[in-house]
């Protein structure tokens, strides 16, 4: 979301304020927001585009930023997701979750473990997030076992292998002999979600939930903006513009290619993790190769090498998917008119169409490679500003068109 | 320039689809009853035959009074597709559109995936068909009208060891499917406990070649095929033991209550054998009327499976309605926690039986339908009722 | 010894009948991929449409007439796909048209839930194909038999088309080289076309057999017979044609086998498996030609 940069201080101001607006938006959102029918709807679409977002900009660190096709997205999530769901089931649920497996063969919880040193609220988040950095770890290693074999092949090679394995992760957690850790067939529930995360103090409890979200979501994704703008991420970028080039330069391809590789595995585990936060549930059966293409389809709309793109993408597309478009399945328009072919599923075709107008003639997506600068918008604002006390000068304004520019 | 104006459109389109759902203000004398079901993916079809009975009581009984005050019922449907992954949003849509009491779903997994928006937002919730054990299990405000599992799975166990004389039982059931798998669990417990031969298999998603499962089966001796799978899947097992000439009787759980199976099984030699929720004939008052009804109307028929059969699905859909009507005539408002209450003390008749809430939220039932498809007719004859000792 | 044979010739012959269903989606996969060096995702939804035509057609019309129906609207389809969906592409990223090819998969596939309501399709009995005959014990439909004669004798004329006509010539050489052929006066727009024609003509045909086997046919029906069908041209080595059919062959049989071995969650995971070896030890393929690519 934000490209944070050193050299000009408005920008970093304004990144600093928009990034404290939206954690006061997300402690509102929880906390005092009254409920009525459209924030009811918000509040759920708002969290699953943030979890999108971080999913969408590990996927485009792999494909946009590093050119490497892999099509193995929903099958890190699943790890990550699975990961985190038998690590965090209270001990008590056990016998009821895992009902076929004998309570399983995880005995423990970690949030609740370091419940019992931290006390319930602050034990809680920090159990939640030690499992969300092991899901995030598991996805990793299997990322690097797989990168071996794999990141040697070339392009759509490579996004088939993927694809391949992600299936075979499937078939792997839905096998009734790993029953006793994943539960077979069966949904695993009743684990630590946002519900869960709050802070009680003197008597008071305070909804922690969106706000954790949010938190972790940034991160995430500042931990990769860092890594695209640091020499690692010119390596990667150099990669995807010229393999030979990049190689002739002594970039090694082979290493860079599976830093790329693992990290964005490891946030697509996290991000898998959050999404069975969100659900409450978890289930192998529904992390089929649909999800990695609509995630590919998300970063594609926000333009491929934009992470502010792909962020706002996630949010347009989970919030028109889910959200604003679902009129079109309900057989009437604004409430109003009886339309015949308001029909469910409608909703799908409409989506589907418009997707592929803007693969077709707007394939840059919404940003391009560009990204939302906020030194860009701190340069306007200097401008503003500099207009008003009429001191135009004219080095003020080349540098903050300049700005701009970026 | 024509790209500006392609773009422009769509800027258009999205603002007016914000405006749609944002705006649709409510009249205050209508009691929205939410229908949590799928309508696409693999339990599309069943999903639409629940449905179906949900709109024809609403058809009848579209008014209730509470408080004096007569209020016009309308049911807001809204598409799980199947997938647990989609379950929130479906169930959030149900909660801000302000519903009273929810519906559904047919299969379980989507409905334990929901089960937490539901409790989250009191809104009490109402299993149609869904007969997973954890569905209800921890969860105040879920309830439901059918029966479990763990009563389904043994029933079938001890009719095919008692009347089918089964020794050796080949169970099949999709890969990543709780339904499925549920039961077979149960019934292998149930089985084995009988002292019968239990062999599991699964396949995995979206296949359509059972042919080498079928051998398997024969090759294994089995003298009875345990299939609790969905309606598409169960159509291309009929259609292949009937092809490869396999005979082995098969019994089925609820699912196969259909006509899609009927239609699969016509003029075939198979033995196939369903436990079910009601048994066509016993009240020829309502099937006259719902069938007059179904015919009515292209769209119903064409939910219907193309013909007038009634599933039980349907019929359990029409009793859940009725049910959640007399819980908010009996709660006496629409403030859905009281509705809750309402719900589990609720005593009532429906077609299918006594329906009454244990203190899980489990409907209190102990006997099962069991129906035998007639492969000339193609329609469903009545064997036996059967409860667990 | 017939007791063995009627006890696993099931196995075999569903595998052979599911391979030579392969073989047909493969065919369009591999000439597609052989031209454009593109994995058409959109492929497997196209033999799913065939089969939702089939239904809808013959459901008014009779089976007969539904047989021609069916191939020329797949072919038309086909030619519609590549003409709005692959060719303003055509400079652009290879990356850019893969994902226009998975847009493409999840229009068809959305369009067919949308007319279809969700509910599975019951195939309709095509009379000569539907047939149940005897062979060494073992019961199945005629189609069974009839799909590895007519996949071969399809693959021989298709050789034949590519190996002594003009119009072959052109697809060979367009495939060796894109810039050059067109330098040379063929018109490449039009070879890309009939390339797609021509596999979305065995798709058709492929798909008849297919759904005659397994009646049911419902919106993700194209996806997994697709992506193995795409597993089976790599198998073989992309680009090859008889290297297409062998590989779907062999995958088909392999599934098969897996399924009487008892292993039957993982028939599916198991064709990955096949398809990262076969990447990873010989990425060309059985039959592949060398590359000649860069890196």
């Amino acid at each position: 979301m934000t490209t944070l940069n050193k050299k000009s201080k408005t920008g970093r101001y304004i990144a600093i304020l928009c990034l404290l607006l939206v954690y006061v938006l997300a402690y509102l959102m929880d906390n005092v927001l009254p409920a009525t029918s459209f924030t009811l709807m918000l509040v759920p679409v708002l969290k699953k585009g943030a979890i999108y977002s971080l999913l969408c900009v590990s996927m485009n660190l792999l494909n946009g930023f590093t050119g490497l096709f892999s099509l193995g997205q929903a099958g890190f999530m699943l790890i990550g997701g699975y990961t985190y769901a038998a690590l965090t089931i209270p001990a008590a649920q056990h016998d009821a979750v895992y009902q076929y497996f004998d309570g399983g063969a995880i005995k423990f919880s970690i949030p609740e473990i370091l419940s019992g040193f931290l006390g319930n609220s602050l034990g809680t988040i920090l159990g939640v997030i030690i499992t969300l950095i092991i899901a995030g770890l598991f996805a990793a290693i299997f990322a690097a076992l797989i990168g071996f074999p794999v990141l040697r092949l070339k392009s759509d090679y490579l996004a088939i292998a993927t694809l391949g394995f992600a299936e075979i992760i499937r078939a792997f957690f839905q096998w009734e002999g790993l029953g006793v850790i994943t539960n077979g067939s069966n949904l695993l529930r009743k684990y630590t979600s946002f519900a869960d995360i709050e802070l009680t103090i003197g008597g008071t409890t305070i909804e922690l939930g969106t706000l954790f979200l949010f938190v972790i979501v940034t991160l995430c994704i500042a931990v990769i903006v860092l890594l695209i703008n640091s020499s690692y991420g010119r390596a990667l970028k150099s990669i995807r513009d010229d393999e030979v080039a990049a190689e002739a330069m002594g970039i090694n391809l082979f290493k860079h290619k599976m830093i790329s590789f693992i990290i964005s595995s490891f946030f697509a585990g996290v991000g898998g993790a959050l999404l069975a936060m969100f659900q409450t549930t978890i289930q192998a059966s529904a992390f089929k190769s649909a999800m990695t293409y609509e995630i590919l389809l998300m970063v594609v709309i926000g333009g491929i090498g934009s992470v502010s793109g792909s962020c706002i993408a996630s949010f347009l597309y989970i919030a028109c998917s889910e959200w604003w478009l679902r009129f079109l399945d309900s057989g009437s328009l604004f409430g109003l008119v009886n339309v015949p072919f308001f029909r469910d599923g409608f909703r799908k075709v409409v989506f589907s169409v418009v997707i592929m107008i803007i693969v077709l003639f707007f394939s840059k997506g919404i940003m391009g490679d560009k990204e939302i600068s906020f030194k860009g918008i701190g340069g306007l604002i200097n401008r503003i500003k500099n207009k008003k006390k009429k001191a135009v000068t004219a080095a003020a304004n080349a540098g903050s068109e300049e700005g701009e520019a970026k | 320039m024509a790209k500006k104006i392609i773009a422009l459109l769509l800027a258009v389109c999205l603002i007016a689809s914000f405006c749609a759902c944002s705006g649709g203000s409510k009249t205050g004398d209508t009691i929205y009853i939410g229908v949590y079901e799928p309508q696409s993916g693999s339990n599309g079809a069943g999903g639409k035959q629940e449905i179906l009975g949900m709109q024809y009581a609403n058809s009848l009984v579209n008014t209730v009074e509470v408080g004096g005050k007569t209020y016009k019922v309308e049911l807001v449907i809204a598409d799980n597709e199947s997938s647990t992954d989609k379950a929130i949003s479906a169930a959030t849509q149900l909660v801000s559109k302000k519903c009273s009491v929810v519906l559904g779903s047919y299969g379980s997994s989507v409905a334990i995936a929901a089960g937490d928006t539901f409790a989250n937002a009191k809104l009490p919730a109402i299993g149609v068909t869904c007969t997973n054990p954890a569905v209800t299990d921890g969860n105040d405000y879920y309830f439901r009208i059918c029966f479990l599992d763990p009563f389904q799975g043994t029933v079938l166990a001890n009719y095919a060891y008692d009347q089918l004389g089964a020794k050796t039982v080949y169970c099949i059931g999709e890969l990543g499917n709780d339904y499925d798998q549920g039961l077979i669990n149960y019934f292998k417990e149930a089985g084995e406990a009988l002292g019968m031969t239990i062999i599991t298999e699964s396949f995995p998603s979206d296949n359509s070649d059972f042919t080498s499962y079928l051998t398997n089966a024969k090759n294994q001796n089995a003298d009875v095929i345990f299939a609790p799978c969905s309606i598409s899947y169960a159509q291309l097992i009929i259609e292949q033991c009937s092809t490869q000439g396999i005979n082995t009787p098969i019994v089925a759980p609820d699912t196969w209550d259909s006509n899609v199976i009927l239609n699969a099984a016509k003029g075939t030699d198979l033995n196939i054998n369903v436990t079910t929720f009601f048994a066509e004939g016993g009240n020829p008052e309502f099937e006259s009327g719902l069938k007059a009804w179904i015919n009515g109307d292209s769209k119903n028929l064409a939910n219907n499976g193309g013909d007038d059969t009634i599933s039980a699905v349907t019929v359990m859909g029409y009793d859940a309605y009725n049910v959640a009507l007399a819980a908010i005539k009996a709660a006496g408002t629409t403030d859905t926690a009281k509705i809750r209450d309402a719900i589990a003390s609720l005593k009532t008749t429906g077609i299918t039986g006594d329906i009454s809430f244990n203190e899980i939220g489990d409907a209190n039932r102990n006997a099962a339908y069991i129906k035998n498809a007639n492969t000339e007719t193609g329609a469903w004859d009545f064997v036996a009722v059967q409860g667990v000792a | 010894m017939s007791d063995f044979i009627s006890a696993n010739l099931p196995y075999l012959l569903a595998g052979i009948s599911t391979g030579g269903q392969y073989a047909l989606i493969a065919i369009g996969y591999t000439m597609v991929y052989g031209i454009l060096r593109l994995i058409n995702f959109a492929h497997g939804d196209v033999f799913m449409v065939a089969g939702l035509v089939m239904v809808y057609v013959s459901a008014s019309f009779g089976p007969y007439v539904a047989i021609p129906v069916v191939i020329i609207a797949t072919m038309a389809l086909g030619f519609i796909i590549e003409r709005a969906a692959y060719k303003p592409l055509r400079s652009a990223p290879r990356m850019s048209v893969m994902i226009s090819a998975i847009g493409v998969s999840y229009l068809l596939q959305n369009c067919a839930l949308y007319f279809t309501g969700g509910l599975p399709q019951i195939y309709p009995a095509i009379p000569f194909l539907a047939k149940s005959v005897t062979i060494f014990g073992a019961t199945t439909k005629l189609v069974t038999l009839i799909t590895p004669v007519l996949t071969i004798v399809l693959v021989i004329l298709l050789m034949l088309l590519i190996n002594h006509t003009k119009m072959g010539m052109a697809m060979r050489a367009v495939s060796k080289d894109f810039e050059t052929s067109q330098l040379m006066g063929i018109k490449i727009n039009n070879v890309i076309s009939i390339t797609f024609i021509i596999g979305c003509f065995l798709a058709a045909i492929g798909s008849m057999l297919y759904f005659s086997n397994y009646t049911s046919v419902i919106p993700t029906s194209g996806g997994m017979p697709g992506l193995k069908a795409f597993v089976a041209a790599v198998f073989g080595g992309i680009g090859s044609i008889p290297g297409a059919v062998i590989g779907a062959f062999i995958i088909g049989i392999c599934e098969n086998i897996i399924k009487g071995l008892g292993l039957t969650e993982f028939s599916d995971a198991f064709t990955f498996v096949l398809l990262i070896i076969i990447l990873v030890v010989k990425p060309t393929g059985i039959f592949g030609e060398k590359a000649t690519d860069k890196v």
